[in-house]
Protein backbone atom coordinates (compact mmCIF):
# COMPACT_ATOMS: atom_id res chain seq x y z
CA UNK A 1 0.00 0.00 0.00
CA UNK A 2 2.48 2.54 0.96
CA UNK A 3 4.73 1.46 -1.97
CA UNK A 4 1.92 2.09 -4.27
CA UNK A 5 1.67 5.45 -2.52
CA UNK A 6 4.99 6.13 -3.01
CA UNK A 7 5.07 5.21 -6.79
CA UNK A 8 1.96 7.36 -7.64
CA UNK A 9 3.83 10.19 -6.16
CA UNK A 10 7.56 9.33 -7.35
CA UNK A 11 5.18 9.47 -10.57
CA UNK A 12 3.48 12.56 -10.13
CA UNK A 13 6.30 14.52 -9.76
CA UNK A 14 8.35 12.83 -12.77
CA UNK A 15 5.28 14.15 -14.43
CA UNK A 16 5.21 17.46 -13.16
CA UNK A 17 8.79 18.06 -13.87
CA UNK A 18 8.39 16.94 -17.85
CA UNK A 19 6.24 20.20 -18.27
CA UNK A 20 7.42 23.36 -20.58
CA UNK A 21 9.22 25.91 -18.58
CA UNK A 22 7.04 29.14 -18.16
CA UNK A 23 10.56 31.28 -18.03
CA UNK A 24 13.14 29.90 -20.63
CA UNK A 25 16.33 31.76 -19.41
CA UNK A 26 15.14 30.95 -15.43
CA UNK A 27 15.77 27.55 -16.26
CA UNK A 28 18.67 27.80 -18.40
CA UNK A 29 20.22 29.10 -15.81
CA UNK A 30 19.30 26.62 -13.18
CA UNK A 31 20.62 23.93 -15.74
CA UNK A 32 24.08 25.42 -15.71
CA UNK A 33 24.15 25.40 -12.11
CA UNK A 34 23.16 22.39 -11.99
CA UNK A 35 26.02 21.73 -14.96
CA UNK A 36 28.67 22.82 -12.28
CA UNK A 37 27.76 20.90 -9.71
CA UNK A 38 28.23 17.61 -10.75
CA UNK A 39 31.25 18.63 -12.65
CA UNK A 40 32.77 19.56 -9.56
CA UNK A 41 31.18 16.63 -7.92
CA UNK A 42 32.77 13.31 -9.41
CA UNK A 43 35.66 13.77 -11.61
CA UNK A 44 38.74 13.09 -9.53
CA UNK A 45 36.99 10.16 -7.33
CA UNK A 46 36.20 8.79 -10.83
CA UNK A 47 39.01 8.92 -12.03
CA UNK A 48 40.97 6.90 -9.14
CA UNK A 49 38.33 4.24 -9.12
CA UNK A 50 38.84 3.28 -12.71
CA UNK A 51 42.61 3.73 -13.35
CA UNK A 52 42.97 1.57 -10.58
CA UNK A 53 39.87 -1.27 -11.49
CA UNK A 54 41.25 -1.19 -14.81
CA UNK A 55 44.44 -2.14 -13.84
CA UNK A 56 43.23 -4.95 -11.02
CA UNK A 57 41.07 -6.52 -13.93
CA UNK A 58 43.78 -6.81 -16.65
CA UNK A 59 46.09 -8.48 -13.74
CA UNK A 60 43.02 -10.68 -12.70
CA UNK A 61 42.83 -11.69 -16.92
CA UNK A 62 46.43 -12.02 -16.74
CA UNK A 63 45.79 -14.65 -13.83
CA UNK A 64 43.42 -16.59 -15.65
CA UNK A 65 44.55 -16.44 -19.25
CA UNK A 66 47.88 -18.33 -18.32
CA UNK A 67 48.40 -20.49 -21.22
CA UNK A 68 50.41 -21.11 -23.71
CA UNK A 69 47.18 -21.29 -26.45
CA UNK A 70 45.84 -18.25 -25.69
CA UNK A 71 47.50 -14.95 -27.24
CA UNK A 72 48.69 -12.55 -24.48
CA UNK A 73 46.38 -10.18 -26.52
CA UNK A 74 42.92 -11.44 -25.41
CA UNK A 75 44.27 -9.90 -21.60
CA UNK A 76 43.42 -6.69 -23.70
CA UNK A 77 40.45 -7.44 -25.15
CA UNK A 78 38.81 -9.05 -22.38
CA UNK A 79 39.86 -5.73 -19.89
CA UNK A 80 38.43 -3.29 -22.48
CA UNK A 81 35.15 -5.71 -23.14
CA UNK A 82 34.90 -5.95 -19.02
CA UNK A 83 35.35 -2.26 -18.68
CA UNK A 84 33.07 -0.89 -21.40
CA UNK A 85 29.69 -3.71 -20.94
CA UNK A 86 29.80 -3.22 -16.88
CA UNK A 87 32.29 -2.18 -15.00
CA UNK A 88 32.06 1.19 -16.06
CA UNK A 89 28.77 2.16 -16.75
CA UNK A 90 27.55 0.20 -13.68
CA UNK A 91 30.08 0.48 -10.91
CA UNK A 92 30.33 4.01 -11.53
CA UNK A 93 26.76 4.80 -11.74
CA UNK A 94 26.25 3.55 -8.63
CA UNK A 95 29.42 5.64 -7.39
CA UNK A 96 27.68 8.60 -8.91
CA UNK A 97 24.03 7.25 -6.74
CA UNK A 98 26.46 7.74 -3.60
CA UNK A 99 27.72 11.02 -4.22
CA UNK A 100 25.21 12.96 -6.90
CA UNK A 101 22.13 11.06 -5.38
CA UNK A 102 22.53 12.12 -1.42
CA UNK A 103 23.57 15.52 -2.76
CA UNK A 104 20.52 15.51 -4.93
CA UNK A 105 18.61 14.58 -2.14
CA UNK A 106 19.84 16.59 0.75
CA UNK A 107 19.83 19.89 -1.05
CA UNK A 108 16.32 19.42 -2.31
CA UNK A 109 15.21 17.97 1.07
CA UNK A 110 16.50 20.88 2.91
CA UNK A 111 15.29 23.40 0.40
CA UNK A 112 11.88 21.35 1.64
CA UNK A 113 12.08 22.05 4.82
CA UNK A 114 13.53 25.52 5.13
CA UNK A 115 10.19 26.49 3.02
CA UNK A 116 12.11 27.34 0.06
CA UNK A 117 9.85 24.98 -1.76
CA UNK A 118 6.55 26.47 -0.79
CA UNK A 119 8.19 29.35 -2.07
CA UNK A 120 9.29 28.67 -5.68
CA UNK A 121 5.39 27.68 -5.33
CA UNK A 122 4.17 31.50 -3.93
CA UNK A 123 6.36 32.73 -6.67
CA UNK A 124 4.64 30.94 -9.93
CA UNK A 125 7.10 28.04 -10.11
CA UNK A 126 6.44 25.02 -10.67
CA UNK A 127 8.92 23.54 -8.39
CA UNK A 128 9.69 19.74 -10.12
CA UNK A 129 9.94 21.52 -13.02
CA UNK A 130 12.39 24.23 -11.61
CA UNK A 131 14.27 21.73 -8.77
CA UNK A 132 14.28 18.50 -10.61
CA UNK A 133 14.14 18.95 -14.69
CA UNK A 134 17.31 20.38 -14.88
CA UNK A 135 19.20 17.99 -12.66
CA UNK A 136 17.82 15.28 -14.78
CA UNK A 137 18.78 16.50 -18.12
CA UNK A 138 22.56 17.30 -16.47
CA UNK A 139 22.94 14.05 -15.62
CA UNK A 140 21.49 12.10 -18.36
CA UNK A 141 23.97 14.70 -20.85
CA UNK A 142 26.97 14.73 -18.56
CA UNK A 143 27.01 10.72 -16.71
CA UNK A 144 27.92 9.18 -20.54
CA UNK A 145 30.87 11.88 -20.83
CA UNK A 146 32.06 10.41 -17.56
CA UNK A 147 31.65 6.93 -18.35
CA UNK A 148 33.49 7.18 -21.41
CA UNK A 149 36.88 8.89 -19.55
CA UNK A 150 36.01 5.92 -17.10
CA UNK A 151 36.91 3.71 -19.43
CA UNK A 152 39.60 5.39 -21.41
CA UNK A 153 41.46 5.54 -17.87
CA UNK A 154 40.71 1.96 -17.00
CA UNK A 155 42.00 0.64 -20.49
CA UNK A 156 44.79 2.54 -19.28
CA UNK A 157 45.18 1.62 -16.19
CA UNK A 158 45.51 -1.98 -16.98
CA UNK A 159 48.13 -0.65 -20.13
CA UNK A 160 50.06 0.86 -16.80
CA UNK A 161 49.70 -1.99 -14.59
CA UNK A 162 50.92 -4.54 -17.40
CA UNK A 163 54.39 -2.70 -18.03
CA UNK A 164 54.76 -2.20 -14.36
CA UNK A 165 53.99 -5.75 -13.57
CA UNK A 166 55.92 -7.01 -16.67
CA UNK A 167 52.57 -9.68 -17.33
CA UNK A 168 51.68 -8.07 -20.05
CA UNK A 169 53.45 -6.99 -23.06
CA UNK A 170 52.49 -3.57 -23.84
CA UNK A 171 52.01 -4.69 -27.94
CA UNK A 172 49.79 -7.06 -26.78
CA UNK A 173 47.48 -5.41 -24.96
CA UNK A 174 47.66 -2.64 -27.69
CA UNK A 175 46.72 -5.10 -30.21
CA UNK A 176 43.93 -6.69 -27.62
CA UNK A 177 42.13 -3.36 -26.91
CA UNK A 178 42.17 -2.91 -30.36
CA UNK A 179 40.78 -6.07 -31.69
CA UNK A 180 37.10 -7.54 -32.36
CA UNK A 181 35.71 -4.10 -31.71
CA UNK A 182 31.75 -4.26 -31.51
CA UNK A 183 30.43 -0.36 -31.68
CA UNK A 184 26.79 -2.08 -30.24
CA UNK A 185 28.87 -2.37 -26.94
CA UNK A 186 29.39 1.17 -26.54
CA UNK A 187 25.91 2.02 -27.53
CA UNK A 188 24.48 -0.56 -24.79
CA UNK A 189 26.83 1.09 -22.49
CA UNK A 190 26.01 4.56 -23.26
CA UNK A 191 21.38 3.47 -22.99
CA UNK A 192 22.19 1.90 -19.67
CA UNK A 193 24.34 4.78 -18.49
CA UNK A 194 21.58 7.05 -19.49
CA UNK A 195 18.92 5.08 -18.05
CA UNK A 196 21.06 5.02 -14.65
CA UNK A 197 21.57 8.87 -14.76
CA UNK A 198 17.65 9.08 -15.32
CA UNK A 199 17.15 7.03 -11.99
CA UNK A 200 19.24 8.19 -10.05
CA UNK A 201 18.65 11.82 -10.13
CA UNK A 202 14.87 11.57 -10.30
CA UNK A 203 14.81 9.01 -7.80
CA UNK A 204 16.70 10.99 -5.31
CA UNK A 205 15.18 14.08 -5.96
CA UNK A 206 11.97 12.44 -4.97
CA UNK A 207 13.32 11.74 -1.71
CA UNK A 208 14.12 14.94 -1.06
CA UNK A 209 11.06 16.32 -2.20
CA UNK A 210 8.54 14.10 0.24
CA UNK A 211 10.80 15.53 3.25
CA UNK A 212 8.85 16.13 6.22
CA UNK A 213 10.63 17.01 9.61
CA UNK A 214 14.00 18.31 10.42
CA UNK A 215 17.59 17.71 9.56
CA UNK A 216 17.31 14.15 10.82
CA UNK A 217 15.03 13.18 7.92
CA UNK A 218 16.96 14.37 5.42
CA UNK A 219 19.72 13.08 6.47
CA UNK A 220 17.47 9.39 6.25
CA UNK A 221 16.02 10.71 2.76
CA UNK A 222 19.76 10.82 1.32
CA UNK A 223 20.64 7.56 2.72
CA UNK A 224 17.30 6.14 1.39
CA UNK A 225 18.16 8.12 -1.78
CA UNK A 226 21.08 5.75 -2.35
CA UNK A 227 19.98 2.52 -1.53
CA UNK A 228 16.68 2.64 -3.47
CA UNK A 229 18.44 4.07 -6.52
CA UNK A 230 21.72 1.45 -6.34
CA UNK A 231 18.61 -1.52 -6.15
CA UNK A 232 16.79 -0.28 -8.99
CA UNK A 233 20.32 0.82 -11.09
CA UNK A 234 21.04 -3.70 -10.66
CA UNK A 235 17.61 -4.32 -11.74
CA UNK A 236 17.34 -2.22 -14.83
CA UNK A 237 20.74 -3.64 -15.80
CA UNK A 238 19.60 -7.13 -15.55
CA UNK A 239 16.54 -6.27 -17.75
CA UNK A 240 18.36 -3.93 -20.20
CA UNK A 241 21.38 -6.64 -20.77
CA UNK A 242 18.38 -9.60 -21.16
CA UNK A 243 16.62 -6.91 -23.47
CA UNK A 244 20.20 -5.78 -25.62
CA UNK A 245 22.41 -8.38 -25.56
CA UNK A 246 20.29 -11.80 -25.93
CA UNK B 1 -9.87 42.92 0.98
CA UNK B 2 -9.32 39.24 2.03
CA UNK B 3 -12.22 37.12 2.77
CA UNK B 4 -11.84 33.59 4.63
CA UNK B 5 -15.09 31.99 4.50
CA UNK B 6 -15.45 28.99 7.09
CA UNK B 7 -12.08 27.30 6.01
CA UNK B 8 -11.70 24.14 7.78
CA UNK B 9 -8.49 22.07 7.27
CA UNK B 10 -7.15 18.85 8.63
CA UNK B 11 -3.94 16.40 8.93
CA UNK B 12 -5.07 12.48 8.79
CA UNK B 13 -7.83 13.05 11.80
CA UNK B 14 -6.57 15.84 13.57
CA UNK B 15 -8.65 18.98 12.79
CA UNK B 16 -5.90 22.14 12.38
CA UNK B 17 -7.95 24.93 10.92
CA UNK B 18 -11.72 24.67 12.30
CA UNK B 19 -14.41 26.49 10.79
CA UNK B 20 -12.54 30.22 10.53
CA UNK B 21 -14.30 33.00 8.93
CA UNK B 22 -12.79 36.26 8.84
CA UNK B 23 -11.79 39.66 6.58
CA UNK B 24 -8.68 41.33 6.20
CA UNK B 25 -8.63 44.74 5.41
CA UNK B 26 -7.18 46.69 2.81
CA UNK B 27 -4.76 49.04 3.69
CA UNK B 28 -4.37 47.95 7.49
CA UNK B 29 -2.02 45.30 9.05
CA UNK B 30 -4.59 42.41 10.47
CA UNK B 31 -2.51 39.95 13.11
CA UNK B 32 -3.46 36.91 13.12
CA UNK B 33 -2.40 35.57 16.62
CA UNK B 34 -1.88 32.22 19.26
CA UNK B 35 0.13 30.22 20.69
CA UNK B 36 2.66 28.12 19.42
CA UNK B 37 1.43 25.23 17.64
CA UNK B 38 -2.60 27.02 17.20
CA UNK B 39 -2.42 26.52 13.67
CA UNK B 40 -1.42 29.93 12.68
CA UNK B 41 0.89 28.77 9.87
CA UNK B 42 -1.42 25.98 8.19
CA UNK B 43 -4.26 29.15 8.27
CA UNK B 44 -2.26 31.29 6.35
CA UNK B 45 -0.68 28.65 3.93
CA UNK B 46 -4.46 27.80 3.38
CA UNK B 47 -5.05 31.29 2.82
CA UNK B 48 -1.65 31.90 0.18
CA UNK B 49 -2.90 28.35 -1.17
CA UNK B 50 -0.04 25.99 -0.35
CA UNK B 51 -2.91 23.95 1.08
CA UNK B 52 -5.88 23.21 -0.05
CA UNK B 53 -8.96 23.84 2.47
CA UNK B 54 -10.90 20.63 3.25
CA UNK B 55 -13.79 22.86 3.16
CA UNK B 56 -14.94 26.69 2.57
CA UNK B 57 -13.45 28.97 0.48
CA UNK B 58 -10.78 32.26 0.29
CA UNK B 59 -11.32 34.91 -2.19
CA UNK B 60 -9.19 37.66 -3.01
CA UNK B 61 -11.23 41.01 -4.00
CA UNK B 62 -13.94 38.45 -4.72
CA UNK B 63 -11.82 36.19 -7.10
CA UNK B 64 -11.76 32.72 -5.51
CA UNK B 65 -8.52 31.62 -4.62
CA UNK B 66 -9.07 28.18 -2.53
CA UNK B 67 -8.90 24.87 -3.91
CA UNK B 68 -8.31 25.62 -7.60
CA UNK B 69 -5.12 24.81 -9.63
CA UNK B 70 -1.61 26.37 -9.83
CA UNK B 71 -1.91 27.99 -12.96
CA UNK B 72 -4.95 29.39 -11.97
CA UNK B 73 -3.77 30.75 -8.89
CA UNK B 74 -0.70 32.90 -11.33
CA UNK B 75 -2.64 35.89 -11.77
CA UNK B 76 -3.31 36.50 -8.02
CA UNK B 77 0.20 35.26 -6.86
CA UNK B 78 1.60 38.27 -9.03
CA UNK B 79 -0.06 40.36 -6.49
CA UNK B 80 1.14 38.29 -3.40
CA UNK B 81 3.75 38.73 -1.33
CA UNK B 82 4.62 36.23 0.95
CA UNK B 83 7.28 35.78 4.18
CA UNK B 84 7.84 32.31 5.23
CA UNK B 85 8.94 32.17 8.92
CA UNK B 86 12.83 31.18 8.37
CA UNK B 87 13.10 33.76 5.73
CA UNK B 88 13.22 30.37 2.83
CA UNK B 89 15.55 32.90 1.06
CA UNK B 90 17.10 30.77 -1.63
CA UNK B 91 21.19 29.36 -0.13
CA UNK B 92 22.24 29.21 -3.66
CA UNK B 93 21.13 32.55 -5.13
CA UNK B 94 22.98 36.66 -3.87
CA UNK B 95 20.50 38.58 -1.67
CA UNK B 96 20.20 40.34 -5.38
CA UNK B 97 19.29 37.34 -7.35
CA UNK B 98 16.74 36.43 -4.61
CA UNK B 99 15.04 39.63 -4.96
CA UNK B 100 14.87 39.36 -8.68
CA UNK B 101 13.47 36.08 -8.67
CA UNK B 102 10.02 37.06 -8.48
CA UNK B 103 10.60 39.92 -10.76
CA UNK B 104 12.08 37.26 -13.46
CA UNK B 105 8.90 34.91 -12.78
CA UNK B 106 5.88 37.43 -13.11
CA UNK B 107 7.51 40.31 -15.07
CA UNK B 108 9.00 41.06 -18.58
CA UNK B 109 10.84 43.90 -16.89
CA UNK B 110 14.68 44.95 -18.23
CA UNK B 111 17.77 43.98 -16.63
CA UNK B 112 18.43 48.14 -15.73
CA UNK B 113 14.73 47.84 -14.41
CA UNK B 114 15.40 45.09 -12.58
CA UNK B 115 18.28 46.16 -10.65
CA UNK B 116 16.76 49.13 -9.68
CA UNK B 117 13.68 47.43 -8.20
CA UNK B 118 16.32 45.56 -6.28
CA UNK B 119 18.14 48.60 -4.97
CA UNK B 120 14.70 50.67 -4.44
CA UNK B 121 13.60 47.62 -2.03
CA UNK B 122 17.02 47.08 -0.08
CA UNK B 123 16.68 50.64 0.85
CA UNK B 124 13.57 50.49 2.30
CA UNK B 125 14.46 47.54 4.34
CA UNK B 126 17.71 49.44 5.34
CA UNK B 127 20.35 46.96 3.57
CA UNK B 128 21.32 49.44 0.89
CA UNK B 129 24.45 47.39 -0.52
CA UNK B 130 24.73 44.11 0.37
CA UNK B 131 23.22 42.78 -3.29
CA UNK B 132 26.22 40.45 -3.59
CA UNK B 133 25.59 38.52 -0.23
CA UNK B 134 24.51 35.03 -0.02
CA UNK B 135 22.14 34.04 2.79
CA UNK B 136 24.41 32.31 4.26
CA UNK B 137 26.39 35.17 5.23
CA UNK B 138 23.72 37.20 6.59
CA UNK B 139 22.61 37.64 10.48
CA UNK B 140 19.52 36.56 11.47
CA UNK B 141 17.86 39.80 11.22
CA UNK B 142 18.99 40.34 8.12
CA UNK B 143 17.76 37.51 6.41
CA UNK B 144 14.11 38.38 8.02
CA UNK B 145 14.88 41.92 5.89
CA UNK B 146 16.17 40.66 2.71
CA UNK B 147 12.77 38.07 2.54
CA UNK B 148 10.40 41.59 3.42
CA UNK B 149 12.44 42.80 0.29
CA UNK B 150 11.89 40.10 -1.86
CA UNK B 151 7.93 39.75 -0.48
CA UNK B 152 7.71 42.96 -1.42
CA UNK B 153 9.75 43.44 -4.68
CA UNK B 154 6.51 42.97 -6.97
CA UNK B 155 5.19 46.36 -5.27
CA UNK B 156 2.27 43.33 -3.82
CA UNK B 157 -1.37 44.21 -3.02
CA UNK B 158 -1.51 40.92 -0.64
CA UNK B 159 1.70 40.88 2.14
CA UNK B 160 1.65 37.70 4.16
CA UNK B 161 4.11 37.49 6.74
CA UNK B 162 5.11 34.46 9.17
CA UNK B 163 6.17 35.56 12.80
CA UNK B 164 8.34 38.52 10.92
CA UNK B 165 9.88 39.48 14.14
CA UNK B 166 10.38 36.22 16.19
CA UNK B 167 14.06 35.28 17.55
CA UNK B 168 14.72 39.01 16.85
CA UNK B 169 15.98 41.48 19.81
CA UNK B 170 13.33 43.67 20.49
CA UNK B 171 15.52 46.75 19.07
CA UNK B 172 15.32 45.13 15.78
CA UNK B 173 11.73 43.29 16.28
CA UNK B 174 10.09 46.93 16.71
CA UNK B 175 11.79 48.10 13.49
CA UNK B 176 10.43 45.09 11.54
CA UNK B 177 6.90 45.83 12.97
CA UNK B 178 7.71 49.55 12.30
CA UNK B 179 8.56 48.33 8.48
CA UNK B 180 5.66 46.12 7.77
CA UNK B 181 3.23 48.93 8.91
CA UNK B 182 4.86 51.64 7.30
CA UNK B 183 4.93 49.49 4.04
CA UNK B 184 1.84 49.05 4.18
CA UNK B 185 0.52 52.00 4.32
CA UNK B 186 2.69 53.39 1.81
CA UNK B 187 1.70 50.61 -0.81
CA UNK B 188 -2.23 50.56 0.32
CA UNK B 189 -1.34 46.45 1.08
CA UNK B 190 -3.56 44.05 2.54
CA UNK B 191 -1.24 43.04 5.20
CA UNK B 192 -1.56 39.97 6.98
CA UNK B 193 1.10 39.16 10.11
CA UNK B 194 1.06 35.71 12.26
CA UNK B 195 2.78 36.69 15.59
CA UNK B 196 2.88 36.19 19.00
CA UNK B 197 4.43 38.63 20.17
CA UNK B 198 2.83 40.99 22.47
CA UNK B 199 4.59 43.83 21.47
CA UNK B 200 3.47 43.55 17.96
CA UNK B 201 0.29 43.06 18.93
CA UNK B 202 -0.21 46.18 20.60
CA UNK B 203 1.91 48.49 18.66
CA UNK B 204 0.92 47.58 15.07
CA UNK B 205 -2.54 45.60 15.68
CA UNK B 206 -5.20 47.51 13.73
CA UNK B 207 -7.26 44.33 13.24
CA UNK B 208 -6.67 40.88 15.39
CA UNK B 209 -8.09 37.51 15.22
CA UNK B 210 -7.16 35.30 18.30
CA UNK B 211 -6.46 31.52 17.32
CA UNK B 212 -7.07 28.75 20.09
CA UNK B 213 -6.70 25.40 19.05
CA UNK B 214 -7.61 26.05 15.32
CA UNK B 215 -11.01 28.19 16.24
CA UNK B 216 -11.40 31.99 15.67
CA UNK B 217 -11.66 32.99 19.36
CA UNK B 218 -11.50 36.35 19.34
CA UNK B 219 -11.79 39.64 17.41
CA UNK B 220 -10.81 43.20 17.82
CA UNK B 221 -8.08 45.67 17.67
CA UNK B 222 -5.21 46.76 20.19
CA UNK B 223 -7.21 49.21 22.28
CA UNK B 224 -10.11 46.34 22.38
CA UNK B 225 -7.47 43.29 23.18
CA UNK B 226 -7.11 44.95 26.91
CA UNK B 227 -10.30 45.02 27.76
CA UNK B 228 -11.66 41.96 26.63
CA UNK B 229 -13.06 39.28 29.36
CA UNK B 230 -12.88 36.47 27.40
CA UNK B 231 -10.49 34.24 29.16
CA UNK B 232 -8.46 32.25 26.70
CA UNK B 233 -7.47 35.44 25.27
CA UNK B 234 -6.60 37.18 28.55
CA UNK B 235 -4.49 33.92 29.21
CA UNK B 236 -2.79 35.12 26.11
CA UNK B 237 -2.42 38.29 26.44
CA UNK B 238 -1.43 38.59 29.90
CA UNK B 239 0.66 35.64 29.83
CA UNK B 240 3.78 37.30 31.65
CA UNK B 241 4.59 38.81 34.60
CA UNK B 242 5.72 42.65 32.82
CA UNK B 243 1.90 42.31 31.15
CA UNK B 244 -0.30 41.55 34.08
CA UNK B 245 2.03 44.31 36.14
CA UNK B 246 0.76 46.70 33.34
CA UNK B 247 -2.71 45.67 33.77
CA UNK B 248 -2.40 46.15 37.62
N1 LIG C 1 2.02 19.39 7.18
C1 LIG C 1 1.51 19.02 8.37
N2 LIG C 1 1.13 17.75 8.59
C2 LIG C 1 0.61 17.38 9.77
N3 LIG C 1 0.43 18.20 10.81
C3 LIG C 1 0.78 19.49 10.67
C4 LIG C 1 1.33 19.97 9.44
N4 LIG C 1 1.60 21.28 9.58
C5 LIG C 1 1.21 21.60 10.84
N5 LIG C 1 0.72 20.53 11.50
C6 LIG C 1 0.20 20.53 12.87
O1 LIG C 1 -0.71 21.59 12.97
C7 LIG C 1 -0.62 22.24 14.23
C8 LIG C 1 -0.51 23.72 14.05
O2 LIG C 1 0.73 24.02 13.41
P1 LIG C 1 1.14 25.46 12.97
O3 LIG C 1 2.46 25.35 12.31
O4 LIG C 1 0.05 26.10 12.21
O5 LIG C 1 1.30 26.20 14.36
P2 LIG C 1 1.64 27.74 14.60
O6 LIG C 1 0.44 28.35 15.23
O7 LIG C 1 2.13 28.35 13.36
O8 LIG C 1 2.78 27.64 15.68
P3 LIG C 1 4.14 28.47 15.80
O9 LIG C 1 3.79 29.73 16.48
O10 LIG C 1 4.99 27.60 16.69
O11 LIG C 1 4.71 28.65 14.45
C9 LIG C 1 0.54 21.60 14.94
O12 LIG C 1 0.03 20.75 15.92
C10 LIG C 1 1.27 20.82 13.88
O13 LIG C 1 1.78 19.63 14.42
MG1 LIG D 1 3.98 29.02 12.67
Amino acid sequence: MNILYQIGEYVVMVLQAFKRPDKGFVFRRQLLYDFKRLGVDSISIISIISLFTGAIIAIQMAYNIDSPFIPKSTIGFSTRQMLVLEISPTIISLILAGKVGSRIASEIGTMRITEQIDALRVMGVNPPNFLVLPKIVAAMLYFPVLIVYSIFLGILGGWIMGIITGLIPSADYIIGIQSWFDPFTLTYAMIKTVVFAFIITSVSAYKGYTVKGGSVEVGQASTEAIVVSSILIIFSDLILTQLLLT
Amino acid sequence: MIEVKNISKSFGNQLIVNNISTTFEEGKTNLIIGQSGSGKTVLMKCCIGLYDVDSGEVDFHGRRFSNISDKRRKHIRQEMGVLFQGGALFDSLTVEDNIMFPLNMFTEMGIKEKKERVNFVLENVNLTGSNNKYPAELSGGMVKRVAIARAISLMPKYLFADEPNSGLDPKTAERIDELLSSLTKKFNMTTVINTHDMNSVLQIGEKICFINHGKLCWEGDKETILKTDKKELNDFVFATELTRRIKR
